[in-house]
């Protein structure tokens, strides 16, 4: 009765989901800037600047590397992304049905919620991490891909019910909580960098290059890891967002924005979430490599303990958890998208049991950046025929917007773009070898081509 | 009482990043850290939470 009368109250939310936002709902470029910075410093900092030290990232090569990437994904977001959302106001859904149609818009929620559930399973497997401390329980390693033992799934199911439980009474209470726990996240990475620089040999700012050089980012990869170069942080730190800005996803977002401008306060999420928190947790994990005589186990929760005491533990599960929870809440919506008859609660439920199961396998958390790089290129395409769709196809005589205009449920055009885009992604990088961190760029212009060419062909049928 | 809040809210966050910079220096050590950022913690997040009940 409870939850009903609760989903029944998110349902009366307005979200503007099939309209332009109304100008009295516009909002200016400081809530963006709070926002941004809000959402990129979460759970996954916790694995991403550590898994840099994993791979035997060079220190200049991440401080430049780092400083590049994140000004490019900013470019992306302001360039790309927020010129569009301030024209047309609408949701990427409601886009994307313009656009692509019914059906493989659905095809499109079906992936994007699929690899929600993923993210949230690493997230909550970080926070886990940081519940264990006190049962001492053995923890997955680098190179693991299956649970560590009974324990650990014992605790990755508590954690999961619980994030899921609060993820089905809704998501406002989160956002809010995650609000005010952004600012202090920040402060406890950074906080907990500082404070470990002395054991690491920085007895003044002086030394920091060189013992960053020699200890934290020593160039030097650990067992089992591939080396990464600047140019993989450069396109690592542009595209490990891609869904979100040259994919589009953040149309939704920022179609609240007063101005385009309103993109160039990804900033605040960038330099903030993906370079201090980054730099910072990779510092924490040097230290606990240090003082671990280089042991394999990989665990978020375990390093900020042993940095910044409860506080760092603290600061685990509640990045792992505010991270967890609305991505949770976004994958339910997203199938809500597919049912729409279907209770938002029942929906957040199967979500959430599938998110748990998944964080069962610490390959999620091992693996999380080449994962997050396969989520960007998989709904990149998208964003591509977003953009051709909205700025070329006018000027080329081509039509926009076919399926609305044409009353399609499936554009055909587009699934080609879609699915022959990731095959050729697929094929370049078996054949030259080219891993997935830098496909993002030579896809999104294979997308572009893909959909001007196939919708040369499938719009002939109305011309005639 | 609003104000009063908002001040201790900020002094749980200087409380929070200021001793690790003592901890640099030498001023104090690690273990204390560990309290003041734990102190810091309750002082952002209490007010916070009071705030919101009412």
């Amino acid at each position: 009765m409870l939850l009903e009368k609760l989903s029944a109250h998110l349902e009366e939310v307005k979200e503007y989901e099939r309209e332009p936002v109304p100008a009295s709902r516009w909002r200016g470029f400081k809530s963006f800037l709070g926002m941004y910075a809000g959402e990129h410093t979460a759970g996954t900092e916790f694995v991403i600047g550590p898994l840099f030290v994993a791979h035997g990232a060079g220190a200049m090569d991440l401080i430049l590397g780092l400083l590049l990437g994140n000004f490019l994904a900013v470019l992306s977001w302001a360039f790309i992304c927020a010129p569009i959302a301030v024209r047309e106001r609408v949701t990427l859904y409601f886009l994307l049905e313009k656009i692509c149609g019914k059906h493989l818009t659905n095809a499109y929620n079906l992936v994007n919620a699929l690899m929600f559930c993923f993210l949230a399973g690493s997230m909550i497997a970080v926070s886990a991490t940081a519940i264990g401390i006190p049962f001492n329980i053995p923890l997955a390693k680098l190179t693991d891909w299956l649970p560590s033992g009974l324990p650990w799934i014992i605790i990755v199911v508590l954690v999961g019910t619980v994030t899921t439980f609060v993820a089905t009474l809704g998501y406002d209470k989160v956002e809010k909580f995650s609000t005010i726990a952004a600012p202090w996240m920040i402060l406890v990475f950074l906080a907990a960098a500082i404070a470990v620089l002395p054991e690491l040999g920085v007895k003044n700012w002086g030394d920091f290059f060189q013992v960053a050089q020699d200890k934290i980012w020593t160039g030097k990869p650990m067992s089992g890891q591939s080396k990464f170069t600047f140019w993989h942080i450069l396109f690592f730190a542009w595209f490990c967002n891609m869904a979100m800005h040259i994919g589009m996803a953040d149309l939704s977002i920022l179609r609240y924005a007063k101005k385009w401008t309103a993109g160039f306060a990804s900033a605040g999420g960038m330099y903030v979430g993906h370079y201090i928190a980054w730099l910072s947790s990779g510092i924490l994990y040097a230290l606990f490599l240090q003082q671990s005589n280089e042991n394999l186990e990989f665990a978020p929760g375990p390093v900020a303990y042993s940095a910044a005491g409860i506080t760092g533990a603290l600061c685990v599960i509640i990045a792992g958890w505010t991270t967890a929870n609305p991505t949770i809440y976004r994958a339910g919506l997203a199938l809500q998208a597919i049912m729409p008859k279907a209770k938002t609660w029942k929906i957040t439920l199967v979500v959430g049991s599938l998110t748990t199961l998944a964080a069962c396998f610490p390959a999620l958390v091992m693996q999380l950046l080449d994962f997050v790089a396969l989520y960007g290129l998989i709904l990149m395409p998208m964003g591509a025929i977003i953009f051709i769709d909205y700025w070329l196809f006018p000027r080329i005589g081509l039509q926009s917007n076919l399926a609305a205009v044409k009353n399609l449920t499936f554009n055909v055009a587009a699934l080609i773009t879609w699915l022959g885009s990731l095959l050729a992604c697929y094929l370049i990088a078996k054949t030259t070898g080219l891993e997935i961190f830098f496909l993002g760029l030579p896809g999104w212009f294979l997308a572009a081509l893909i959909y001007i060419i196939s919708s040369y062909a499938y719009q002939k049928k109305w011309s005639k | 009482m609003k104000i009063l809040l908002k001040l201790i809210s900020i002094a749980g966050l200087i409380i929070t990043i200021l001793p690790s910079i003592g901890v640099f220096y030498e001023v104090i050590s690690q273990e204390e850290n560990k309290y003041f950022m734990l102190i810091g913690t309750i002082l952002w997040f209490g007010p916070k939470i009071i705030f919101k009940a009412k």
